[in-house]
């Protein structure tokens, strides 16, 4: 029986992962992630799992190992954040390349330096070139929803990418919420009891090789299978979200659109910040102004079309991004999203707020400052700094 | 260049994943800059430099050692280093012409 409890997004995400028992999760802990795959080791430890866990010695080690257990044929998980992130980028196109169906929980946090432990979106953003989906989540709910459906993503033949599912670090990840949590045997009868892979490193009779050198006559083709995938598995995300949606009520989709149809103003940002919107948005409608949300729940494969179709009957769009893009034209969601309108007939006027780096509040108050800027958008600059001091 | 027709991406297997033995065929005996010569005079046939040759390129036939597979020796030296034959080693390197 589906049940409502209270869960971080932590243990949203541990729940999900002691739910869909991967064979094999390699992981090291990171702040705010560690509890993620702490708490799975305890289930591991307690027997609630079959999980082997690798304690390894590094995020470089960790994802080394899920490559090797995913080769292997397993189904593979694990956490990380920041720094931790950063340390596995020189394996996480390796994944992708060799098509393993990975399943991450990445808690966003910013990337040092100067350190610093808390939310924004710079570490994901710096990974989003490297040929893995990426979902981000509103909260707890989502989190564990999307890590369900992103086992389901990622193994679908079609696709065969790793595949992480965000959250924000604390504000998602260290904050009590209300969730439902599914029956264990409706998730298994959902992801299926075992991944079905392609090829084994363990078959004896079908013995491969993985990894092998790929120069200028073949290793283009590789890289055009794996754009390939990408662009098909929008359709595998959307169809996996369906299922869902038929089987639990939720229902997903690459994005989501909050009061947007008929919206003079509208914010496009991702994760914790659109459930504050949501609020600022009721607020501003009961004053008679007609305010709007684009959510970007999936950021990879990125939903130009969609993105573009939401927002062409905008007037006034401003674009969020907790993530400076190191450009000097902005974050990198506006970056994308300009690119995605440059082809629309009626594309909205359009400004962009770089924000909350490093955990720094975002609240109703300055997301109604946004809204308030849309009003005179022509006197805007560009790209500005939310909330920064000068 | 050659003329052969290359298979196209939709035809390759997905992720480069191939049947094993693979390194066999591609021979990287060629990036070598300094060359083995084996001394079989001097040889004990210890197989210490088989045993820690890391392309396989020492031939054993046997239980002998019989020479090194000049397609696929890359020039480490390990197998010269290793080898535990005194006073003269019974492999020695010298530079590849």
């Amino acid at each position: 029986m589906a049940k409502f409890v209270a869960k971080t997004g932590n243990e949203a995400m541990a729940e999900a992962m002691r739910q869909i028992n991967p064979d094999v999760v390699a992981a090291y802990p990171i702040t705010p992630a560690t509890e993620v795959v702490m708490i799975f080791a305890k289930y591991v430890a307690d027997g609630l799992v079959n999980t082997e866990y690798v304690p390894v010695e590094s995020e470089h080690s960790a994802m080394s190992a899920c490559v090797g257990a995913s080769a292997a044929g397993g189904r593979v998980m694990t956490g990380t954040s920041s720094q931790g992130l950063v340390y596995m980028y020189e394996i996480l196109p390796i994944a992708s390349a060799l098509r393993l169906p990975i399943v991450m929980c990445e808690v966003n946090r910013a990337i040092s330096g100067p350190i610093n432990i808390h939310c924004d979106h710079s570490d994901t953003m710096a990974a989003r070139d490297f040929g893995w989906i990426q979902i981000f989540s509103e909260n707890s709910q989502e989190a564990y929803d999307s890590l369900i459906q992103a086992v389901r993503i990622a193994e679908n033949h079609d696709v065969l990418l790793p595949t992480m599912v965000t959250t924000d670090g604390f504000i998602i990840s260290h904050c009590l919420d209300k969730i439902e949590v599914l029956d264990d045997k409706d998730i298994t009868a959902f992801i299926g009891k075992d991944r079905k892979p392609n090829n084994s490193l363990l078959d004896l009779d079908k013995p491969t090789t993985l990894g092998s050198i790929d120069l200028q006559d073949y290793y283009f083709e590789h890289r055009v299978q794996v754009a390939e995938a990408i662009k098909n598995s929008k359709k595998t995300i959307i169809e996996v979200a369906n299922e869902f949606a038929k089987k639990f009520g939720r229902q997903y989709g690459l994005i989501e659109e909050y009061k947007l149809a008929d919206a003079d103003y509208a914010i496009v940002a991702l994760g914790s910040t659109c459930g504050t919107a949501k609020v600022v948005i009721d607020e501003l409608r009961a004053k008679g102004i007609k305010a709007g949300l684009l959510k970007i729940r999936v950021y990879r494969p990125f939903p130009a079309e969609e993105i573009a179709q939401a927002l062409s009957k905008i007037k006034n769009v401003a674009v969020l991004d907790r993530a400076d893009g190191w450009a000097g034209q902005g974050g990198p969601a506006y970056a994308e999203i300009k690119a995605a309108l440059y082809k629309s007939k009626t594309p909205p006027k359009m400004i962009n707020f770089v924000y909350g780096l490093g955990g720094r509040e975002i609240d109703k108050d300055q997301l109604a400052h946004v809204y308030d800027c849309l009003k005179n958008i022509e006197q805007q600059p560009d790209v500005q700094y939310l909330g920064v001091r000068e | 260049m050659s003329q052969q027709k290359k298979p196209g991406w939709k035809e390759l297997a997905i992720g480069d994943i191939l049947p094993a033995g693979t390194a066999e065929k591609f021979e990287t005996g060629d990036w070598r800059s300094e060359r083995p010569t084996w001394h079989p005079e001097r040889c004990i046939h210890c197989l210490f430099c088989w045993v820690n040759c890391p392309d396989t390129s020492i031939i054993v036939e046997n239980g002998k050692m019989t020479g090194i597979d000049m397609k696929h020796c890359k020039g480490c030296g390990i197998c010269a280093k290793e080898c535990p034959v005194k006073p003269d080693k019974a492999i020695t390197m010298g530079p590849e012409r």
